[in-house]
C-alpha cells in the first residue's frame, strides 16, 4: 500500500473499530446461547420440566430432615424445596460451605439427570448467615429476607 | 464531635468542588482570564478538606465510637488494630467517602504539579475532575452519610464480614481505587483537551503519567484480589469470572488499551480521536465498575448497599457521566484533526491491533457480565453466566492479543517489511513450536487452550526480551526495560494459568485421624484435629503431615473457623508454596463416624500467575519512571521525537 491519506486512514480505523464491537458483541451472544445457566426454582421444575444436557442453576430451601451423606464421607443428597410442594433431588460431591444446612437457602449449579436428579457441580458459598441469594429474597421468602448489609 | 467536624468539612469539600467547576467554567469564558490563577488553590484546598474528613472518620473507627451509626453497624471494640483501621472503607458509606479522598487528591496532584499543558487546557481539565467529585459528594451527602449519628449508641457494635477481617483489606479497595480515579483524571485531561480543542501530543505526554499510573494500580489491585480470592475463600480457584472482578477487569482491560494508544499519540502523533475514544471508554468501564459493586445489584462480599435509592442515585450518576462523556466526544470529534498516518505493517498497526482486539475482549465480558441482569429487567428470566461463557468467548481472542503483543515491539514504527519481522519473531515461533512438540508428546490429552496458552507463553517470553537483543544494556532507556518486563509478565502470568488449568490435581476424601492421601506427587497424613479460639473466632484446626517422596516432611494447619461477631463460618486453608507449585489443602466438616473432610490440590506452578502480575505491574513502574525523567528533560524529548 502506498501513501495513505490521513482522512482515509481514519476511516478505516473508524470501519475496523466498529467490526470489533459488532464482532465482540456476536461472539458474546454465541456464547451466551450455550453458556448462560438459567436458574430454576422447584415450581418451575414441577411447571417447565428440567433442560437436560446444559448447565441450570436451581435454588430454594434445603429441607429439613433430608441431608443423607454416602458412605464415601464427602457425598450428600438432600431435597430442595420452595414454598410450593415441588422440591428437586440434588447430590453433591464436595466439601459443602460453610453454613450449607438444613432450613437455610441454596443455590447450586450443575446439570439435571433423566430421572429429575440434580447433579450439582458447586453449590454457591454464601458469604454470611443472613446472605440470601437474590433470586430467593425477591420470591419473598418469608424466613430470611435480611441482605447482606 | 469529631463527627460533626467530619461532616462540616465534607460539605465545605463538597461546595469547593462545585465552586471549582463554576471557576473553571467561567475563566475559560471570554474576558474570564483573571479567573485562571483561582482553579489551582481551589482545588487544593478541596483535597485538604476531603482528606481531613477521611481522617476524621478513620479516628472514628479507631476509637470504635459507637455512636456513630457506621461505626456501630460495622466495627466492634474486639477487632485487632489493623482491621478497625482498615474497616473504615470496609463499608458502604466509607468506602464512597475513600472515592472522593482520593479523587480530590489526585486532582489537587494535577493542580499542584501539572506545568507541561496549556493553562487552559489544565483549567478544563480540573473543571472537569470538579464535576466528576460533585456527584460523589451529592451521593455521600445526601445518600451516604458516613457521619450519621445514632442515638442511643449501642453497647456493641455488628462487627466486620470476616472475610474482610484480612490483611487483604487494608490494601485491595484503595489500590482498586487509585486505579479508578486515576483513569478518571485521564479522562477529565482528555475532557479538558477537547474542550480547549487541544487533542495533541503535549495531551498525550500529560495525560500518560496517570494512565499508567492507574493502571499499575489495577494490576495490582487485581492480582492481590485474585491471590485474595484464592486463598481467603478457600475454593482453590484464582479467577471466578464474578461480576465484581469484571468489574475491575473491565477498567484494566480498557486502560490497557488507552496506555498503548497514549504513547502513540504522544510519540508518533497519531490515533488522536482514537485516544480521546479510549479515554471515555475507559472512564465509563470504571463507573460501570463503581456501579456494579457499589449500587448492591450483585449480592457478594463487595455489595455493601442494598438500600435500592443508593443504587437508582449511583445509576443515574452513570448515566449522566457516560452520556455527558460520550455526548461530548460526539460534538466534538470533529475539531480533533487527523493526525499522521502510518502503513499497516508497523508498530502502530501492531497497536490498533492490540486496541481492537482488547475492545473486543472488553465487549465479551462486558456483555457476560450486565447480560443477566437486563435478561431479568426484561423478561425476568433468572440466569447467571459463568466460566464457560467467558473462558470459550474471551480465551481464544485473548491468546490472539498475546500474539501479536509478542510480536508488536519487534516491528519498526510507520513502516516495515513484513518478510523482515518474520524473520526477527523467527526465533520465538521456533521456540514455541518445540514447546508445542513437547507438551503433545509428555502430556497426551492437554486441552486446546492449556496447550495454547503453554505454547503461547514460551513464544512470548522469548519475544518480549528479543527488543534487548544486541542493545547496549546500560544505555536501554528505562520505559524500553517497562516494556519489556511487563511484556514478559504477561507470558509468565499465561504459564502459570495454564499450567494451573492442564496439571491441577485434585483429591477430596473423608479421612480417619492417621490415614494418609495422596495427591499429585504428595503424601498428607490426617495427623489430629483440634479445637482452637482466636480473639473472634473458634475453629476446627487440622494438623495435616505432607510428604514429598523422600523429602523431609513438614505440617500443614488448615481451619475452619467460626466467627461469633457477625456470626460466620470461613475456610483457612493452608498453602504450602515450592518451588514448582503451591499444595493447597482444606479441612471440612466431621462427618457421624468421626472422618473429616479433606479437600486437597497440588498446583503445579500456579504461582507464576501473580508473580506475572507483579511483573507487569514492576514493567508500568519502571516505565512511569523512565517517561517522567526523560520529560523533565525537553531536550531529549525533541531528539526522541
Amino acid at each position: 500500500m502506498t501513501a495513505i491519506k490521513a482522512k482515509n486512514q481514519r476511516l478505516v480505523l473508524i470501519v475496523l473499530a466498529a467490526a470489533a464491537v459488532i464482532g465482540a458483541v456476536l461472539l458474546g451472544m454465541w456464547g451466551l446461547r450455550d453458556n448462560a445457566a438459567f436458574f430454576y426454582a422447584p415450581a418451575d421444575v414441577a411447571r417447565k420440566g428440567v433442560p437436560l444436557e446444559r448447565n441450570v442453576r436451581i435454588g430454594g430451601m434445603v429441607k429439613g430432615g433430608s441431608i443423607r451423606r454416602a458412605a464415601d464421607g464427602v457425598t450428600i443428597q438432600f431435597l430442595v424445596g420452595d414454598e410450593t410442594d415441588a422440591t428437586i433431588p440434588v447430590r453433591f460431591t464436595g466439601i459443602a460451605p460453610d453454613l450449607f444446612k438444613e432450613n437455610s437457602g441454596v443455590v447450586a449449579e450443575g446439570r439435571f439427570q433423566p430421572g429429575g436428579l440434580f447433579v450439582a457441580d458447586e453449590i454457591l458459598a454464601k458469604h454470611d448467615e443472613n446472605y440470601m441469594p437474590p433470586q430467593l429474597a425477591k420470591r419473598g421468602d418469608k424466613h430470611k429476607t435480611e441482605t447482606l448489609r | 464531635m469529631i463527627a460533626e467536624a467530619g461532616l462540616a468539612t465534607l460539605w465545605i469539600a463538597g461546595a469547593l468542588s462545585l465552586l471549582q467547576l463554576f471557576l473553571g467554567a467561567s475563566a475559560l469564558r471570554p474576558g474570564g482570564e483573571a479567573l485562571m490563577r483561582t482553579v489551582r488553590p481551589v482545588a487544593a484546598a478541596q483535597a485538604a478538606l476531603v482528606a481531613i474528613a477521611f481522617l476524621a472518620l478513620i479516628q472514628l473507627f479507631l476509637r470504635t465510637d459507637l455512636s456513630v451509626a457506621l461505626v456501630a453497624a460495622n466495627s466492634h471494640s474486639a477487632k485487632p488494630w489493623l482491621f478497625k483501621f482498615a474497616g473504615t472503607w470496609g463499608n458502604h458509606e466509607g468506602s464512597m467517602l475513600l472515592w472522593v479522598t482520593i479523587l480530590g487528591l489526585a486532582g489537587g496532584a494535577v493542580a499542584l504539579l501539572e506545568r507541561s499543558i496549556n493553562e487552559r487546557t489544565l483549567i478544563a481539565t480540573l473543571a472537569a475532575q470538579a464535576a466528576i467529585g460533585l456527584g460523589f459528594y451529592a451521593f455521600l451527602l445526601f445518600a451516604s452519610n458516613p457521619f450519621e449519628r445514632l442515638s442511643p449508641a449501642p453497647a456493641q457494635g455488628q462487627g466486620l464480614n470476616p472475610l474482610l477481617q484480612d490483611l487483604g483489606l487494608a490494601f485491595h479497595p484503595p489500590t482498586l481505587y487509585i486505579g479508578y480515579v486515576g483513569i478518571s483524571v485521564a479522562f477529565s485531561f482528555a475532557v479538558g483537551a477537547l474542550i480547549t480543542r487541544d487533542v495533541g501530543p503535549a495531551f498525550a505526554r500529560a495525560m500518560r503519567p496517570w494512565v499508567l499510573g492507574a493502571w499499575i494500580f489495577l494490576t495490582l489491585g487485581i492480582t492481590a484480589g485474585s491471590y485474595w480470592a484464592y486463598y481467603e475463600l478457600g475454593w482453590g480457584g484464582w479467577w471466578f469470572w464474578d461480576p465484581v472482578e469484571n468489574a475491575s477487569l473491565m477498567p484494566w482491560l480498557a486502560a490497557t488499551a488507552l496506555l498503548h494508544s497514549v504513547t502513540v499519540l504522544a510519540t508518533r502523533d497519531s490515533l488522536r480521536a482514537w485516544t480521546v475514544m479510549l479515554a471515555v471508554v475507559a472512564f465509563s468501564m470504571s463507573m460501570v465498575g463503581t456501579f456494579l459493586v457499589r449500587s448492591g445489584i450483585l449480592t457478594s462480599v463487595h455489595a455493601f448497599a442494598v438500600d435500592p435509592q443508593r443504587g437508582a442515585f449511583i445509576l443515574l450518576l452513570l448515566a449522566l457521566y457516560i452520556g455527558g462523556a460520550l455526548a461530548l466526544f460526539g460534538l466534538r470529534v470533529g475539531t480533533v484533526k487527523e493526525g499522521a498516518t502510518f502503513e499497516p505493517v508497523s508498530r502502530e498497526g501492531a497497536l490498533v491491533a492490540n486496541n481492537l482486539l482488547l475492545s473486543v475482549i472488553l465487549g465479551i465480558v462486558l456483555v457476560g457480565t450486565l447480560y443477566p441482569l437486563g435478561a431479568e429487567a426484561v423478561t425476568g428470566e433468572k440466569l447467571s453466566v459463568g466460566p464457560p461463557y467467558f473462558n470459550s468467548a474471551a480465551g481464544p481472542v485473548a491468546l490472539l492479543l498475546i500474539a501479536i503483543m509478542a510480536a508488536g515491539p519487534l516491528i519498526r514504527w510507520r513502516r516495515d517489511q513484513g518478510r523482515e519481522v518474520l524473520q526477527r519473531i523467527a526465533l520465538p515461533v521456533l521456540l514455541a513450536a518445540i514447546v508445542l512438540f513437547l507438551v503433545i508428546l509428555l502430556v497426551p490429552g492437554i486441552r486446546i487452550l492449556p496447550l495454547l496458552g503453554l505454547v503461547l507463553a514460551a513464544g512470548t517470553a522469548a519475544a518480549s526480551v528479543a527488543p534487548l537483543w544486541k542493545r547496549n544494556l546500560r544505555r536501554t532507556p528505562l520505559f524500553t526495560w517497562g516494556m519489556v518486563i511487563a511484556h514478559l509478565g504477561i507470558a509468565v502470568s499465561l504459564a502459570g494459568m495454564a499450567s494451573e488449568a492442564a496439571f491441577t490435581k485434585e483429591t477430596l476424601i473423608a479421612a480417619r485421624i492417621g490415614q494418609t492421601a495422596r495427591v499429585g506427587p504428595w503424601e498428607i497424613r490426617l495427623d489430629a484435629v483440634d479445637p482452637i479460639a482466636g480473639p473472634n473466632w473458634t475453629a476446627n484446626e487440622a494438623t495435616l503431615t505432607a510428604r514429598r517422596g523422600t523429602s523431609e516432611p513438614f505440617v500443614m494447619t488448615p481451619q475452619a473457623r467460626m466467627f461469633s461477631s457477625p456470626p460466620t463460618e470461613t475456610s483457612e486453608a493452608a498453602i504450602a508454596t515450592s518451588a514448582d507449585g503451591q499444595l493447597y489443602t482444606v479441612v471440612g466438616k466431621p462427618d457421624a463416624e468421626g472422618r473429616w473432610q479433606l479437600r486437597l490440590w497440588w498446583k503445579p506452578f500456579v504461582t507464576l500467575i501473580w508473580f506475572g502480575g507483579g511483573l507487569i505491574a514492576l514493567g508500568g513502574l519502571l516505565s512511569i519512571i523512565g517517561r517522567v525523567r526523560r520529560e523533565r528533560k525537553p531536550k531529549w524529548d525533541e531528539v526522541y521525537a
